[in-house]
């Protein structure tokens, strides 16, 4: 049988290897990926639980959270095609003005 | 029934996700996270959330994807050198990460009281009209919140990739 905690089992494994993709790749499209890929999980745990109580607010909460990932992405991209134009490279160890 | 689309697509999400991070190519990872997005849209058809799941195949499939794969191939992004250089990495991290997970999946499915099972077929509160209703009446507020914020990353996205005139 399928319950509510095998969602919560597939959402916590999507949140950990999209915490490993932001934490291990020096692309800063994957990174950027892998945002999306968390967001995602969180989106999951939301949806199951609207399920489980039987409420419809979680899947609006869903829409909310599909419609910052947009924002996000639309403005990050953005900065990624600045950082592009200005360093000439997306990989994210050779931007490195700010490290000491 | 339940049980197997779910078995097949939780974990095609996952493998889809692991090769997100696995492979060095941006476009390979580009069309790993698709496949993560189709799958989830099943796993989200199985709990009853129709518009969801029509929403995650559009906005995110649809739109997302494709805005990745074109700044992409705008940026010609190739293959990324050397990404899992460090040896904390390799060493420590992938086990830490298989560890986490398994903990995070023995107190899910062990720990936890059973729940109510879900299963394929009753749409109860999951299509456009109750999720509309909730939307336009109960969060207006919200929604027009929302509003104004895919408007400020419009115009801070233009600000940011505009060519600079001088």
């Amino acid at each position: 049988m399928i319950t509510i905690n095998h969602y919560m089992a597939v959402s916590a494994a999507l949140l950990l290897i999209g915490t490993v993709g932001v934490m291990t790749r020096r692309n800063i499209v994957v990174i950027l990926m892998s945002i999306e890929l968390i967001l995602n999980a969180v989106n999951v745990n939301l949806i199951a639980f609207s399920k489980y109580h039987n409420q419809v607010t979680g899947q609006v909460f869903a829409i909310f959270v599909i419609a910052v990932a947009v924002a996000e992405a639309a403005v990050g991209l953005g900065v990624l095609i600045a950082m592009f134009r200005n360093k000439g490279t997306v990989q994210a160890d050779e931007v490195d003005l700010l490290k000491w | 029934m339940d049980l197997i689309l779910f078995i097949v697509f939780a974990m095609f999400a996952v493998a889809s996700a692991l090769g997100l991070i696995l492979q060095t190519h941006p476009i390979n990872s580009a069309l790993s996270l698709i496949g993560v997005m189709g799958s989830l849209a099943v796993l989200y058809l199985l709990l009853g959330a129709e518009f969801i799941a029509a929403a995650q195949l559009v906005v995110y499939a649809g739109a997302i994807m494709v805005l990745f794969l074109f700044v992409i191939m705008l940026l010609n992004a190739g293959e990324e050198r050397n990404p899992w250089k460090a040896p904390v990495v390799a060493y420590i991290g992938g086990p830490v990460v298989i560890f986490l997970i398994g903990a995070f999946v023995y107190l899910i499915n062990f720990t936890l009281p059973p729940m109510r099972s879900v299963s394929f077929g009753d749409f109860t509160g999951g299509g456009p009209r109750e999720i509309g209703m909730a939307i336009f009446t109960k969060y207006l507020l919200p929604f027009e919140v929302t509003s104004v914020l895919i408007l400020i990353a419009i115009v801070g996205a233009m600000v940011l990739a505009r060519k600079e005139i001088d």
